[in-house]
């Protein structure tokens, strides 16, 4: 069961106009792993994660999620394979114009429509306090929350439907280094507690260091190389070897002991 | 195999046992939470043995059974007591939205808030009025800060981009009032003097009135929305820290153009005020082009143009400012730049009309009739 793939990229080709972001890309996420997916700036890590979650149409390839090809799928199955995953992005992108726990319960309101108020509004704060807000956050504005406090709230309304998979767009972004550090441990923690996997794009080395599972790596328009940073440091491929052993890389290194 | 979640009710050994089975997650809860809410009498132990999957939900309902009634919950799994001990360290009651108040606190609460509010954006309004003669000040003093470029773009955006739309809207308000006048005064055989209501009309008050509010609605409120997203976006703040004071590259061009712009345009206006009027008289009543230009000339004072041209630069002054105000005022998020352009046009209509009223008075005391 945990061989299968949970999500199968083959063969998958992204461009706008004459700009060819991916071609030929593959890749695997196998289930219950954090697999990390770094590159340089503008090598379409977001744009490989926005094709996957289908904000973007691919030109070329399939994907397949759950087993499920996306591409091929109706309307409905479309819908409830949504039901399945969450997704953080970049800034969090809660709607500002609703409280923290109310953005938790825009999801629950969406799909299950038979949730009664006084149980969405648990739901909302235990989602809230899981994700290590105090519980008083959740009637604030987005607007009244720090950017580590906005990334926390965008992972509980990602984790609202209760999915098996997480996506997560640089979520240490921004953050302080003590901030970023709990980040990383709160994924891991959930990711146990709740049997996630997740999909996470990030230029943090430490949080490669600390709770990715595998990595991989995307140049060339392709994914070029996918493996535990051991696998990929024996790989001699020039993007690689700088990225892991350039002066950041080592100190990250040096941290882990 | 996909079963919903379900639970039975059945008396063991005296001890009253909740026996769930099914999927106990969010897509599959089914009625299970509002017939848990319908029970009467504290079970004693759940036993959720038969349950083929749970996710936090499914936990939370299991979790509330045991902290509201004290029921022992039995035969979890590994994976469901992680997840039940995990929602209970994540017990904190809040609500979603602190405003549950009643109802006669919270409408006093919203009156004296709104009326706060009007005192207090009147008050700032001041505060900004002041800044900007500050900034209008500094610049005569050193004339080269004028952003010159800035102003222009602004002249052509808020006054050459209107003359379509005020023409238009400006030439039909005459045909209107020409028409009404027309078949009223014929009831007295006065038809002739609808070129009088006409001329003094349009001169003094239609042509500039009209123009104030479309321009507010025009520029008034683009100015607001302009502003108020460069404030979300922090580029104010980026003007500030690199030393560009906004107060004079953002809202001086804009109340400048306004300024400036809302007298020609008020002009323009009243002319096609009265050649829509004009038209109309010559096709209703007869009256050539001609005698309706001299009787024009006659019967409009000079004392009405000066009176139409005075209010212009102050009207326009006011909806430049106001609308810079509250896009200035834009704070949070995104719905505030909707909520302030709404208040910055009614804000500055209002105004218009009540410093219109102000000058009738003030000409009229004047011998300007």
């Amino acid at each position: 069961m945990s061989d299968e793939p949970i999500i199968s990229i083959r063969d998958l080709k992204n461009a706008f106009g004459d700009q060819v972001v991916h071609e030929g890309l593959d890749l695997d996420v196998r289930q219950g792993e954090i697999l990390g997916v770094v590159g340089g700036s503008g090598t379409g890590k977001s744009v490989l994660m926005r094709s996957i979650i289908g904000l973007q149409e691919p030109v070329a390839g399939e994907i397949s999620i759950l087993g499920e090809r996306i591409d091929m799928a109706t309307a409905e199955e479309n819908l409830d394979l949504r039901r399945r995953w969450g997704v953080l992005f970049q800034n969090g992108a809660l709607f500002s114009t609703l409280t923290v726990a109310e953005n938790v319960q825009v999801p629950l309101r969406e799909f299950y429509k038979y949730l009664d108020e006084q149980l969405l509004n648990e739901i909302a704060t235990y989602k809230v306090v899981m994700t290590g807000l105090p519980a008083d956050a959740a009637p604030k504005y987005p607007s009244e929350l720090s950017g580590g406090m906005r990334k926390r709230a965008g992972l509980a309304r990602a984790l609202a439907l209760d999915p098996i998979l997480l996506f997560l767009d640089e979520p240490t972004a921004g953050l302080d280094p003590i901030g970023a550090a709990a980040f990383d441990e709160l994924i891991a923690e959930l990711k146990e507690a709740l049997g996630l996997t997740v999909f996470l794009i990030t230029h943090d080395l430490d949080t490669l260091y600390t709770i990715c599972d595998r990595i991989a790596v995307i140049a060339d328009k392709k994914v070029i190389a996918t493996g535990t940073i051991e696998e990929l440091l024996a790989t001699d491929h020039p993007w690689i070897q700088e990225y892991f052993n350039g002066p950041r890389g080592r100190a990250a290194v040096a941290a882990q002991g | 195999m996909s079963g919903e979640a379900d639970f039975t009710e059945i008396d063991e050994n005296g001890e009253r046992v909740l026996r769930f089975s099914g999927r106990l997650t969010v897509a599959r809860l089914g009625d299970v939470p509002v017939r848990l809410e319908e029970l009467g009498i504290a079970p004693d132990r759940a036993d959720i043995s038969a349950v083929e999957r749970i996710d936090t939900i499914g936990a939370w309902i299991l979790h509330r059974l045991e902290r509201d009634y004290g029921t022992e919950i039995a035969g979890a799994s590994d994976h469901a007591k992680q997840l039940l001990h995990h929602v209970s360290c994540a017990d904190e009651p809040q609500p979603a939205r602190l405003d549950d108040r009643n109802l006669v606190v919270r409408t006093v609460e919203r009156v004296g808030a709104a009326t706060i509010e009007a005192l207090s954006s009147l008050k700032g309004l001041l505060a900004f009025f002041g800044g900007l003669m500050i900034a209008t000040g500094s610049v005569i003093r050193h004339p080269r800060r004028l952003r010159l470029n800035a102003v222009v773009q602004r002249f052509e955006t808020v006054g050459l981009a209107a003359l379509g739309i005020v023409g238009l809207m400006s030439f039909l308000i005459g045909i209107v009032i020409a028409q009404q006048g027309a078949v009223q005064l014929r009831q007295f055989g006065a038809e002739v003097f609808t070129i009088n209501l006409l001329g003094r009309i349009t001169m003094r008050e239609l042509g500039i009135l009209m123009t104030a509010i479309m321009v507010a609605g025009r520029s008034g409120s683009a100015f607001a929305a302009q502003l108020g997203s460069m404030k979300l976006a922090e580029e104010v703040d980026a003007m500030r820290t690199i030393g560009i004071p906004p107060m004079e590259a953002l809202v001086l061009p804009r109340v400048l153009a306004t300024t400036l712009m809302l007298p020609l345009l008020g002009f323009y206006a009243a002319i096609m005020m009265i050649m829509g009027g004009g038209l109309l008289c010559w096709y209703e009543l007869g009256i050539p082009p001609a005698t309706f230009i001299s009787r024009i000339r006659e019967v409009v004072p000079m004392t009405d143009l000066w009176v139409g041209l005075i209010k212009a630069p102050v009207f326009g002054f006011i909806i430049g400012l106001t609308g810079c105000y509250f896009g200035m005022q834009v704070e949070g998020n995104n719905e505030q730049v909707g909520l302030k352009t709404t208040a910055a046009v009614v804000q500055a209509i209002f105004l218009v009309i009540v410093l219109d009223a102000f000058f009738a008075i003030f000409f009229s005391s004047i011998g300007w009739i």
